[in-house]
């Protein structure tokens, strides 16, 4: 009937047909269904400076190698607080001009950290700046590029009030000159900033986290190899971006927490408010955000523990009653 | 979904991940390459070892005869001249001169005993040049010309990225960044290597197929200007930081990719007009393929490219069917295509079941068109879309398992060859290739196999796996059974044997090494280890894959100059000493 052996044309008509049709049911349709999701009501859509930020995120690739896209098992878990939704897409997922479409920002290789809550994760300037002109200051491992081309040296008299610098020793600069962060790093930085996790409180999650091991063998997994591991992963985690693995800090931006007054102090009550609400008080490092919302008592315990019993450091441990007291007086201040 | 959430709960523990049917399923996998490489060194050690037994006189007669006929008419010149300059001072002094005759290569005997080298064993040579229509000639030369500039430049630039694993700091340009120079490479040897070669060997394969000419030469010059004008311009708008939303494989805004898009028209065309003229009845097999995946590839760049269904999610589902697509029915279809001319074409007998082609045909574009959307497992697509994509990622076995039957029972009986041929073990391992690099990649869609190895390195393995063991490999033996038959020159054999070890070795280097290492994060994130520890690990694997680059873009190196060595334009001096001898005969 079609002969398909001898008549071109019916070959050619049929492998295009069915091809399309197939591509219209796989592709084309549930396309235009993901198309159809809203935005979470609450949630904001990209300052002008943000969308900015976004074209240089696509323009150098960080695609490559960071994922936006929080899984719905286990291991994502440390990258956000719940599994990733397609309304968190609406608004960072749109045509971007003329020429170039909807930015692919899901990924598809995670050889950097995933970014879906990279804000709330790191919500310092300094940081996002010093990581940026050279990763490898803040992060000793790191094999990120570094951005110097979106940074310019300037003699420090010639400075003005908008411009923002980075510390100049541990950026090596001699003479009078320091590093100020060029308009694209600002931008950058803003937008990297405004990658916070939507969450609303009465959500009740569709799917939670599918585990990797039975719950119960969590427990038991490494408590052998270190004495505090828990402590320490939080510790990774959450504070060694600033104050580094092995708690020396970086000079001129992050101050040490190895021989630190505050973390070996006998009463750990200042630790534990540092920990919760931030500190801002010495103008010569950055700020630091306050964790009290993304940790539990129980994490801050064990990463108050692992500070205080690391690096040289030897202070009592600190009692969960103290951390829960701190965190009740805290809720009860007065805004 | 309930019951399904609840399977995977049980499926997903990673204490025994060993055991997990995908791992299991990759590790056979990888043991089947590994030994091939062994077949092929043990082949070709056996022929060495026979080689120091055989004393020169064990020359068989059949052997002779073939080294006789396989002179070609340069080297029979060679002898010609010299045997006429001992002649000629016989002449000249008498019976003294015998000493004096300017070289010991004087008469045949001397000439086929001599070459035996003992690091190698000698391949048979094509036989006969074939005749094609000088325009026909000219075209392939083009578009392998600029496929071979291509891929030397992909693989450097490819290299260099290697590298920045290992030395991040090794420039501060912006335009070197590893995040611009990535789709660099990934679009040079996708639309410049692979792209260009496979048209320029279709033009061979459909004209020949449909033993008739090339409907318009001029229509696949401007293709190729088309298509190379989209590489050049497209890699210098990535350098520049232009790209489309970073979406893999389509990182060329729409008016770069038009050029291809165009490009591939007139291809499409160009080809179906010719099939149309054909001299015989019957439609080839292989411009099945070729046609097929002309028109798909075309369909595949309009719903890749047009915007109104591609905002928000919309996009990804998108992107997991362009991704796929572009792999599946463009390079994999078009390669298929053209194995299946030139492999029997190699082997000097027909291909072992029509039929079974024709069902490898029909499954490639049912299933591969479906599953696109395994490269988003756990994402927030839809699940039914997933399950799709990981059900028909399974029935991926059938196409595989057709295709790979096919051509490897067709080699059947035709093991020896591969000792004796340059060609074969190219196509052997690209084979072999697609069987294991298909079937793995389905075992990578299962839902355990995608939570180890998701966003590991182990992608960037199974990617080379493919887009290197398969179709480049496959590539390479077109390129190298066709074209000493339309120029008549060979490259040097020991050259092809480096090209082809240095290859294959770096591959298996290159590949084991990001497995290896791929697994280890994948095992590292499970275990809940700090992310900076996945990145520590990998660093010994990094090291061992740039090694492994390394012997692959050598290996480029080489195959280049083969190239030019086929290709490059007969030495006058030939001709100068065939006219001598003719003005010798025609002088009384």
């Amino acid at each position: 009937m079609l002969n398909l052996h001898k008549n071109h044309r019916n070959l050619v008509l049929l492998a295009f047909i069915v091809f399309v049709v197939l591509s219209v049911g796989v592709a084309i349709i549930p396309a235009y269904q993901m198309q159809g999701y809203e935005p979470i009501p609450g949630q904001q859509d990209l300052t002008v400076q943000e969308r900015r930020g976004l074209d240089i995120y696509i323009a150098e690739g960080c695609v490559g190698c960071h994922t936006q896209q929080v899984r719905n098992i286990e291991m994502d878990a440390q990258w956000g607080d719940r599994p990733a939704l397609a309304s968190d897409y609406y608004y960072s997922k749109k045509r971007l001009d003329i020429w170039r479409q909807s930015p692919s920002l899901l990924g598809s290789e995670r050889t950097g950290p995933d970014l879906t809550n990279i804000g709330a994760r790191q919500p310092a300037d300094e940081w996002h700046l010093l990581h940026l002109y050279n990763p490898r200051l803040v992060v000793e491992a790191s094999i990120m590029p570094q951005y110097t081309w979106m940074f310019h040296i300037k003699d420090t008299l010639q400075l003005n009030d908008k411009d923002i610098t980075l510390p100049r020793s541990i950026t090596e600069m001699t003479g009078s000159d320091v590093v100020v962060a060029g308009p694209d790093a600002i931008d950058l930085v803003a937008y990297l900033k405004s990658l916070q996790q939507f969450s609303f409180e009465d959500y009740d999650p569709p799917m939670d986290f599918i585990p990797a091991l039975p719950k119960n063998a969590t427990a038991g997994v490494g408590a052998a190899a270190s004495k505090n591991p828990e402590g320490a992963g939080l510790f990774q985690n959450n504070c060694a971006a600033c104050h580094q693995t092995n708690g020396r800090g970086v000079k001129g931006a992050f101050p040490p927490l190895a021989g630190s007054m505050i973390v070996n102090d006998k009463n750990p009550e200042q630790l534990i408010q540092i920990i919760m609400m931030g500190y801002d008080a010495r103008p010569e490092y950055g700020a630091m955000p306050g964790l009290g919302n993304n940790l539990t008592d129980e994490e801050i315990k064990a990463i108050t523990d692992h500070e205080r019993s690391s690096w040289g450091n030897n202070a009592p441990e600190v009692p969960l009653e103290t951390i829960t007291r701190i965190r009740d007086s805290i809720s009860n201040l007065p805004i | 979904m309930n019951n399904l959430l609840i399977l995977l709960q049980d499926d997903l523990s990673t204490e025994n991940w060993l055991t997990s049917p995908g791992v299991i399923g990759t590790i056979i996998l990888i043991i089947i390459v590994v030994f091939l490489a062994i077949f092929i060194l043990i082949k070709r050690l056996n022929n060495y070892v026979d080689l120091l037994d055989k004393n020169t006189e064990d020359l068989t007669e059949t052997e002779f005869e073939r080294k006789l006929i396989n002179l070609s008419e340069e080297e029979v010149d060679d002898i010609l001249e010299l045997r006429q300059k001992g002649f000629k001072i016989k002449t000249e002094h008498g019976t003294a001169v015998i000493k004096e005759i300017p070289s010991n290569h004087s008469g045949f005997i001397k000439k086929i005993i001599d070459p035996k080298n003992p690091l190698f064993d000698e391949k048979s040579k094509t036989f006969d040049k074939i005749k094609v229509s000088p325009q026909l000639r000219e075209i392939i030369v083009w578009y392998l010309t600029a496929a071979v500039f291509w891929l030397v430049f992909g693989t450097l630039v490819g290299q260099y990225l290697g590298m920045k694993f290992l030395w991040p700091e090794m420039d501060n340009a912006s335009w070197l960044s590893f995040g611009r120079l990535r789709p660099v490479h990934t679009n040079t040897v996708f639309w410049g290597w692979a792209s260009l070669a496979m048209v320029g060997l279709g033009h061979y394969v459909v004209a020949k197929t449909s033993n008739c000419e090339i409907f318009s030469y001029r229509r696949s010059k401007i293709a190729f200007w088309l298509m190379n004008a989209s590489v050049v311009i497209g890699n210098i708008f990535l350098m520049a930081g232009i790209n489309n939303g970073g979406g893999e494989y389509r990182e060329y805004i729409w008016p770069v990719m038009a050029l291809f898009a165009i490009g591939l028209i007139i291809t499409f065309i160009n080809f179906y007009k010719t099939v149309a003229n054909r001299k015989l009845s019957e439609i080839y097999i292989s411009n099945w393929f070729i046609l097929a995946s002309l028109i798909w590839t075309i369909v595949l760049s309009f719903i890749g490219y047009i915007p109104h269904y591609q905002d928000g999610l919309g996009e990804t589902v998108i992107q997991g069917y362009y991704m796929h697509q572009g792999v599946g029915m463009w390079f994999m279809t078009f390669t298929l295509g053209l194995v299946y001319y030139f492999l029997p074409a190699a082997l000097n007998k027909p291909i072992y079941s029509y039929s079974l082609g024709v069902l490898a045909f029909w499954t490639q574009m049912l299933f591969y068109t479906l599953i696109g959307t395994h490269h988003f497992v756990f994402s927030p697509l839809p699940w039914w879309l997933q399950t799709v994509a990981i059900v028909f990622s399974a029935g991926m076995f059938i196409p595989v398992f057709a295709g790979s039957t096919n051509f490897l029972m067709t080699m059947r009986g035709s093991w020896n060859n591969i000792s004796k041929s340059y060609v074969l073990p190219f196509f052997l391992v690209g084979v072999v290739f697609y069987f294991v690099g298909s079937v793995q990649g389905s075992f990578q869609a299962f839902r355990f196999t995608n939570y180890l190895w998701h966003f590991t390195d182990f992608n960037v393995a199974h990617s080379h796996m493919t887009m290197y063991g398969i179709i480049t490999f496959l590539l390479w033996a077109c390129v190298y059974s066709l074209m000493p038959k339309i120029t008549g020159i060979e490259p040097p054999q020991n050259l092809v044997g480096a090209h082809f070890w240095l290859a294959f070795i770096g591959l298996i280097a290159y590949m084991v090494s990001l497995m290896v290492g791929g697994t280890l994060k994948g095992l590292s994130w499970i275990e809940g280890n700090p992310f900076i520890e996945s990145v520590i690990l990998m660093k010994e694997y990094w090291v061992w894959r740039a090694v492994g680059g390394s012997l692959m873009f050598i290996s480029h190196l080489i195959f280049a100059y083969n190239f030019y060595l086929m290709v490059r334009k007969q030495r006058p001096i030939t001709l100068s000493r065939k006219q001598k001898r003719e003005q010798q005969i025609n002088t009384p």
